[in-house]
């Protein structure tokens, strides 16, 4: 497993994420997107529309199981979803809480 | 916050106007009630859903049941003679050992089986013999017992075949205190219960059982009966039986050692079965509605929507015009095939690295998690089964869970893109269907002066290719409005009429590959791409898959061969040099799956490329069918060749075709209420498509 190379005080790098979570990245971005996704502590992440236009996060689940969902926020597009997902990665990277202005 | 209250299938996946339709139905609420309504699909919930309610003998409330799902292979021979004491023997190749009691033959109340612990074992009753020696997973056993009902006496002994492992034989015997009569039905795979219902399924191969009692001395072949449901017996008693729920055949057996790979030229290396408790042909509901399409029905993309508690339930049906009914001009021919291949597609709600290659979270919606909460509707080619080894067949017979205008933006969803710029051009279409192709052949394009495809006609078979080019060769026009099309061989099975088998031999993007050896088809088709086995799309269509990626779409950019004379019409009215830098999938019309000329694999000397796609991002990947070994610089922002040409040229009997080369392309027909140059490009090329004009094709010197 390749060591984490997210680091906390790269807020830039998140914010350039939130305003762009789809399409070309920097490639430090990149990176640190590479390193999330392939991460086994935080990989398992899936959003699950629960009616048009609003989404839960999920965890997929081993053995055939269907996800378990975090039903408790709900986002009301994709790219809300994914900044969620990011907050949630870079939390279990760093330590930290993602805070940006 | 549930998935839909009811599920259904349909008897086939299109139908005529006038056709008596039967839908199979199962309520999963409790009260056992559900609504109606056969509707027509004219846009999906991306960009926004439009259907209309078509007045029909089904609208209404209805009483339903649950209806259980027969999930799982086995064998079975009904009859049997009178049997005294038994002695049966067998090869297994147990696949999932220790993961619950899987019967390998049940003769009446006798059971040869892998015990829960994964080892051999002879069961009559509640009694159990075991050798209480785990079988080792993909390996060759042999497995024997004896047993005598007279004296309740039993044996079973397992034994590994010669090899480095540290495997050895074991053996226990016994006698069981109310021994069972053996006595049909004879299973292989798998145990009748007092209910009738077959449970105890075992997943793997099973190879050479035979049974002796008396004068009887039955040895089943599997070699024999491939591409069928038969299983033979040897012996002179002819005790024949059949497979149920298509367990996979033209596997490699024990015999097989890397010498043979076409299974017939020596089937003996092939006389084994694999089973699977997860595998399905047909889930045998009992018929629920039945009623008769209208006569005047126009021709189009239809469900049936199934509603209790929940999101409805969309049962897919293309409705196409009767064979001599008059015709319009042009055709849309829905992928049902590649329908089917993607049909409840689960792998993405499974734990893995999936957004390495998707540039985003997987999505799902609550359709597919009452999916993921129903294992026993069966998987897509694209999951693998319970042992790992790879869904290769998908049926019909079946809720499939993906011909539905909601959930993910891809196949069926985004197809009715096309539908719905058609209806908003006011374009006369008529729809049909891969499978009607696949049954009638050239005889179903013929009348069209031109056919449009869908966004991704990714699995084809011999028949279908071969109608296509009939099709052009006749001086048809041909638009191929996707990407990654005609790319993977699908068969489809005498045996198994309402399935397609798929092998994904040698390489592709793919995912799962097929096993050493087992790149036949149990047709005797060599299975794969199609550019592996001497067909690649380019041939045909002028591009080929080149790259994928699913976080966002980008443009087209046109070329100096847009300029040419030839290419004028496509240009008609259009100024922008840019192509498509807008829509409903990722923002682009070049996205998801692209294609690209490519001279080296059969894309025609004289097609123009007048428009390419450029400015990809890092998620789109070369496929890895053009990387010999691995490499950097393969993704979008690094690599040329990732990007997806609009291709154009002329055939030789007056027809042409066209081609985007990308799934997204369709999502961008409706933006900005269709005043777009995507909607505008596509318009002046079916105008020019159904002008009976001949094209002619361009001089060159010598001609």
């Amino acid at each position: 497993m390749a060591a984490s190379n997210v680091d906390p005080k790269r807020l830039d790098l998140a914010a350039e994420f939130r305003a762009r979570p789809f399409g070309r990245h920097s490639l430090e971005l990149q990176a640190i997107l590479d390193t999330m996704r392939r991460a086994e502590n935080c990989q398992n992440l899936i959003l699950v529309s629960i009616a048009p236009g609003r989404w839960v996060l999920g965890e997929r689940q081993p053995d055939f199981q269907p996800p378990r969902l975090f039903e408790e926020e709900v986002f009301t597009s994709l790219e809300a979803g994914e900044w969620a997902a990011f907050g949630r990665r870079w939390r279990a990277l760093t330590g930290e809480e993602l805070k940006l202005p | 916050m549930k998935g839909p209250g009811v599920v259904g299938y349909l008897d086939a996946l299109y139908a005529y106007p006038g056709d008596e339709v039967t839908v199979r139905v199962s309520v999963l609420d409790a009260g056992g009630r559900y609504r109606a309504e056969l509707v027509r699909l004219l846009c999906g919930e991306t960009p926004g859903l439009k259907e209309e309610v078509v007045p029909s003998g089904i609208s209404g409330e209805h009483a339903g049941e649950l209806q259980p799902v027969p999930i799982g292979s086995y064998a079975v021979v009904e009859m049997l003679p009178p049997l005294g004491a038994v002695e049966l023997s067998l090869l297994v190749w147990p696949t999932l050992p220790g993961r619950g009691v899987q019967a390998l033959i049940t003769v009446g109340g006798l059971r040869l089986l892998i015990d829960a612990a994964g080892a051999a074992a002879l069961a009559s009753g509640g009694e159990t013999i075991s050798t209480a020696r785990p079988l080792r997973s993909r390996a060759w056993h042999r497995i024997e017992a004896r047993y005598d009902p007279a004296t309740g006496d039993a044996w079973v002994r397992s034994a590994p075949p010669p090899g480095i492992h540290d495997d050895v034989a074991a053996e226990a015997s016994g006698r069981f205190t109310k021994p069972a009569k053996p006595a049909a039905p004879l299973l292989f795979a798998a145990r009748r219960d007092e209910n009738g219902a077959v449970v105890e399924h075992f997943s793997g191969k099973i190879e050479a059982p035979s049974l002796r009692s008396g004068t009887v001395a039955a040895e089943w072949d599997f070699a024999r009966g491939i591409g069928t449901t038969a299983i033979e017996d040897r012996s002179p008693l002819k005790l024949n039986g059949r497979t149920v729920n298509a367990p996979k055949r033209a596997v490699t057996g024990s015999k097989w050692d890397g010498s043979v790979h076409d299974w017939r030229r020596d089937p003996s290396h092939y006389a084994a079965i694999h089973f699977h408790a997860d595998d399905l042909y047909d889930a045998c509901w009992k018929p629920s509605l039945r009623f008769r399409l209208p006569a005047e029905l126009r021709s189009g993309f239809y469900a049936v929507r199934l509603q209790a508690s929940g999101p409805p339930f969309y049962v897919g049906l293309i409705v196409s015009p009767k064979p001599g009914a008059a015709r319009a001009k042009l055709a849309v021919l829905a992928s049902t095939v590649t329908y089917l291949a993607y049909a409840n597609y689960r792998r993405r709600m499974l734990p893995g690295p999936f957004e390495l290659s998707m540039g985003h979270l997987p999505t799902a919606d609550m359709t597919d998690v009452l999916l993921a909460e129903h294992p026993e509707y069966g998987s897509s080619t694209y999951d693998t089964h319970r042992d790992g080894f790879g869904v290769g067949h998908a049926s019909t017979r079946r809720p499939l869970f993906n011909m539905r205008p909601t959930g993910r933006y891809w196949n069926f969803a985004m197809d009715l893109c096309l539908v719905d710029w058609l209806e908003a051009q006011g374009i006369a279409y008529d729809v049909i269907s891969d499978h009607e192709m696949q049954a009638r052949g050239v005889d179903l394009l013929a009348p069209y002066r031109a056919v449009m495809s869908v966004s991704h006609p990714e699995y084809y078979s011999l028949e279908m290719l071969q109608a296509i080019e009939a099709y052009l060769g006749r001086g048809g026009r041909f638009m191929y409005m996707g990407g990654n099309g005609f790319y993977w061989r699908v068969s489809f099975d005498p045996a198994h009429p309402d399935m397609i088998e798929l092998r994904r031999a040698e390489d592709g993007t793919r995912a799962w590959a097929e096993q050493p050896g087992q790149y036949y088809h149990s047709t005797g088709e060599y299975g794969g791409l199609w550019r592996r086995i001497g067909r690649p799309p380019n041939a045909l269509m002028g591009i080929g898959f080149i790259a994928q990626g699913f976080d966002a779409g980008s443009y087209y950019r046109r070329t100096a061969a847009s300029r040419d004379p030839r290419a004028a019409f496509i240009f008609s009215g259009i100024e922008d040099e840019i192509i498509g830098d807008f829509g409903s999938s990722g923002g682009g019309a070049a996205g998801l799956e692209i294609d690209c000329y490519d001279a080296a694999l059969g894309s025609p000397p004289h097609a123009l490329t007048v428009a390419s796609s450029e400015n990809h991002s890092q998620a789109f990947l070369l496929v890895n069918e053009e990387i010999l070994s691995n490499t950097r610089g393969v993704d979008g922002t690094l690599n040329s060749r990732v990007k997806a040409d609009m291709v154009f040229f002329e055939t030789q009997a007056g027809g042409a075709v066209f081609s985007t080369g990308s799934i997204a392309y369709v999502a961008s027909l409706a933006h900005d209420d269709y005043r777009n140059n995507v909607s505008r490009l596509t318009r002046n090329v079916v105008e020019r498509f159904l002008d009976p004009a001949p094209f002619t094709l361009p001089k060159r010197q010598g001609r």
